[in-house]
């Protein structure tokens, strides 16, 4: 009962989230929609005993995309307004193409419920043992199994930050940058000077 | 699953890593340009002990369940080796080029052999592949690295648009591969090469099929045979020499032998539908290559339609799908990196008085008459790349001719040989305007030493001298090409 109860809560909350998203006036609150409309996903996805997909939404998409999102529409500045003024008329197009999903999923769970597709069954290797939760059998394949994949990825990243580095970096002259031992190693009476000038008269730098 | 021995078994890719992450760190330290210089030739011999540790392998024989690590995922077998030791020496013969080029383009940096470092562990993954996601990792890492090397000269525009163009067409071609890849997984419920032979033993369904062809359209793209060579010319011409060098010979030798990988030990049951893909591209890159290449003006361009030409009769020894086709890919293989190294360290050495690189074939008349022997070495180059009887160059066609005539592909085998006639008059037109036309007085820089020793190496390598190695370099063939049959 309480299952069912928070299935439809989370259920209907995402459905909700994901129209005020394509709703909102504002792009930020369009983004901030989409957190809590992730946030209800990660729900449902617990409900189903995903707990690690769960935690995949909450910390890849709304941890990193998420708020990468929001910087992006918080720094660019787009004119969402301009945007959204041909809504009337590209509508017909909209509604074409909304229809032509829906012709694909029918067809799509058709199919599906024809078992005309033969595909190929897992070899069981990878199967969640009964005694463990899914995060830790995917910790185990990932640091048993596939360990040499893993440290290869890790390679993988290293090549594209050094990628990053080599292709940006760039020396420039004339920058002044901050150097700490200098600054602490400068001592008052190097840096003042204590002068009496006459009256009448400036100092003299 | 036994640690030591998996550990055992990858030693020459730890052996890189480690040695790339240590000279990392002296590029992050060491800025300056004698900094980059050591590292670079350290390097280089990092390249070639790497190489030294993969030659037992081969010699050894090893093959089977003795060659497989991590529980099935790498395979240091035999045909594994012959590739890595021809990736590694011509990754160390790239990097040799590389310091005396950049002296004179600036931008040199001790990240450029630590990339190179990088890429080569990448295209060791993919020949050692036994397992779709080792491949794709593999093929990755490799890719990468060849992107940004691509790009290294930032200040060329050329350069610039080199590395972007190499990078959306190999984005384009992961893609392809990608898709094919999770379509063979669907149909197959595996990603081991052993257990996808296993279920496509009695058939390929629909969908598998489409998975298969999806893949070697992305492997197609990788080494650049026709219908996906577009990116070749483009990015051969931009990047900067020595990378381009890398680029004809190193990847060129991992993604034909991954190729080759993919083709027998998961699809080996289904040769007859892979056989016309494969087939497709070779005849299609052999005549493409050899007519395209004949209005070309720039020699690096010219070089790099003459690689798409090479591509194609490697693949069309793949195509006999036999072992007698595998070896003499392999045999073509270590003649073609040589070759090309060759051509390549060639074209690095017209400079003209400034050091200014120069590109247009008119620029070489009258070569032979100002520089004798550079004219000697490139010549060489063009009658060995022809298959001119006697240059050893000769002998890598003809032994894909003989495997291709043995599998009965006895047309498609003289459309092969018409066209590598067609492709001898672009090679003979360099030696004629080399040889025969009126000195240019174009050519008149220095040549740097590390340079004359690679060109008069790989020269004599090709030259008719090279017959003498046929014996030892068949045997070292059949054997990887044996061991890679025999596993499935």
């Amino acid at each position: 009962m309480i299952q069912l109860l928070a299935f439809y809560l989370f259920a209907a909350l995402t459905i909700a989230s994901g129209l005020f998203v394509i709703t909102a006036k504002n792009p930020v609150h369009s983004v901030l929609w989409l957190i809590l409309a992730f946030f209800n996903a990660a729900g449902l996805m617990v409900l189903v005993g995903a707990e690690f997909i769960a935690m995949l939404l909450v910390i890849v998409y709304v941890g990193a995309v998420a708020v990468l999102f929001l910087f992006v529409v918080m720094m660019l500045n787009i004119d969402f307004a301009a945007l959204r003024a041909g809504f009337i008329k590209n509508f017909p197009l909209g509604i074409l193409l909304a229809l032509v999903l829906l012709a694909e999923i029918t067809i799509g769970l058709g199919a599906f419920s024809a078992g005309g597709v033969q595909i190929g069954t897992a070899d069981g290797s990878a199967a969640i043992p009964a005694d463990m939760s899914n995060v830790e059998a995917i910790g185990h394949l990932l640091y048993g199994k596939y360990l040499f994949l893993v440290e290869a990825a890790g390679v993988l990243l290293l090549v594209s930050l050094i990628g990053a580095v080599v292709l940006t970096l760039r020396k420039r002259s004339g920058v002044r940058p901050q150097v700490i031992p200098r600054q602490n190693a400068r001592r008052p009476q190097d840096a003042t000077v204590n002068v009496k000038p006459e009256v009448g008269k400036g100092v003299s730098l | 699953m036994d640690w030591m021995q998996s550990l055992r078994l990858v030693a020459p890719e730890i052996f890189l890593s480690v040695s790339g992450l240590i000279l990392l760190l002296g590029a992050a330290w060491g800025q300056s340009r004698k900094d980059a210089r050591a590292i670079n030739w350290l390097a280089v011999l990092v390249l070639i002990g790497a190489a030294a540790m993969t030659l037992p392998t081969l010699l050894g024989q090893v093959s089977g369940a003795d060659a497989l690590a991590f529980d099935s995922l790498f395979s240091a077998d035999a045909f594994a080796a012959f590739a890595k030791v021809l990736i590694f020496l011509a990754c160390a013969a790239s990097l040799a080029l590389a310091p005396a080029f950049f002296e004179r383009h600036g931008g040199y940096r001790g990240e450029f052999p630590v990339l190179v470092i990088f890429a080569a562990i990448g295209m060791a993954m993919m020949v050692s592949s036994t397992n779709l996601l080792t491949l794709y990792v593999g093929l990755e890492l490799n890719s990468l690295a060849a992107y940004v090397l691509a790009a290294f000269l930032k200040a060329d525009e050329r350069s610039a648009e080199a590395g972007l163009k190499y990078f959306v067409l190999g984005a384009l071609a992961s893609g392809f591969l990608l898709f094919g890849m999770s379509l063979t997984y669907g149909f197959t419920g595996t990603i081991a090469y052993s257990g996808i032979a296993a279920a496509t033993e009695a058939g390929l369904s629909t969908g598998a099929l489409f998975g298969l062809t999806f893949m070697f359209a992305g492997l197609a793209f990788k080494v650049s045979a026709v219908p996906f060579h577009m990116w070749t010319p483009d990015v051969y011409e931009g990047a900067p020499t020595p990378v381009t060098t890398l680029f004809a010979s190193a990847p060129k030798v991992a993604a034909l032998a991954l190729f080759a990988r993919v083709a027998v030990e998961a699809f080996g049951s289904q040769s007859v539908a892979w056989q016309q893909i494969v087939l497709a591209a070779a005849i299609a890159s052999i005549v493409f290559g050899a007519l395209a290449a004949i209005w070309q003006t720039n020699i690096k361009r010219l070089l790099a339609y003459s690689s798409i030409n090479n591509v194609g009769f490697i693949l069309l020894g793949l195509a006999a799908a036999s072992v007698e086709g595998v070896s003499a890919m392999l045999v073509y293989l270590a003649i073609y990196v040589p070759m090309t190294i060759g051509g390549f360290v060639a074209v690095l050495m017209l400079r003209d008085e400034g050091g200014k690189q120069l590109e247009a074939i008119s620029d070489l008349a009258g070569l032979s008459r100002t520089r004798p022997l550079l004219a000697l070495g490139l010549g060489s180059v063009m009658f060995s790349m022809a298959g001119i009887p006697f240059f050893f160059g000769f002998w890598g066609k003809f032994v894909v001719f003989q495997a291709a005539v043995q599998s009965g592909l006895l047309i498609w085998a003289t459309i092969a040989a018409v066209s590598s006639v067609i492709g001898a008059f672009y090679y003979l037109k360099v030696v004629k305007v080399m040889y025969f036309d009126e000195p240019a007085g174009k050519v008149t820089g220095r040549s740097d030493m590390a340079h004359e020793w690679l060109l008069t190496i790989s020269a004599l390598f090709i030259s008719p001298l090279g017959w003498l190695f046929t014996k030892g370099l068949g045997a070292l063939a059949a054997i990887a090409a044996g061991v890679l049959f025999a596993a499935t």
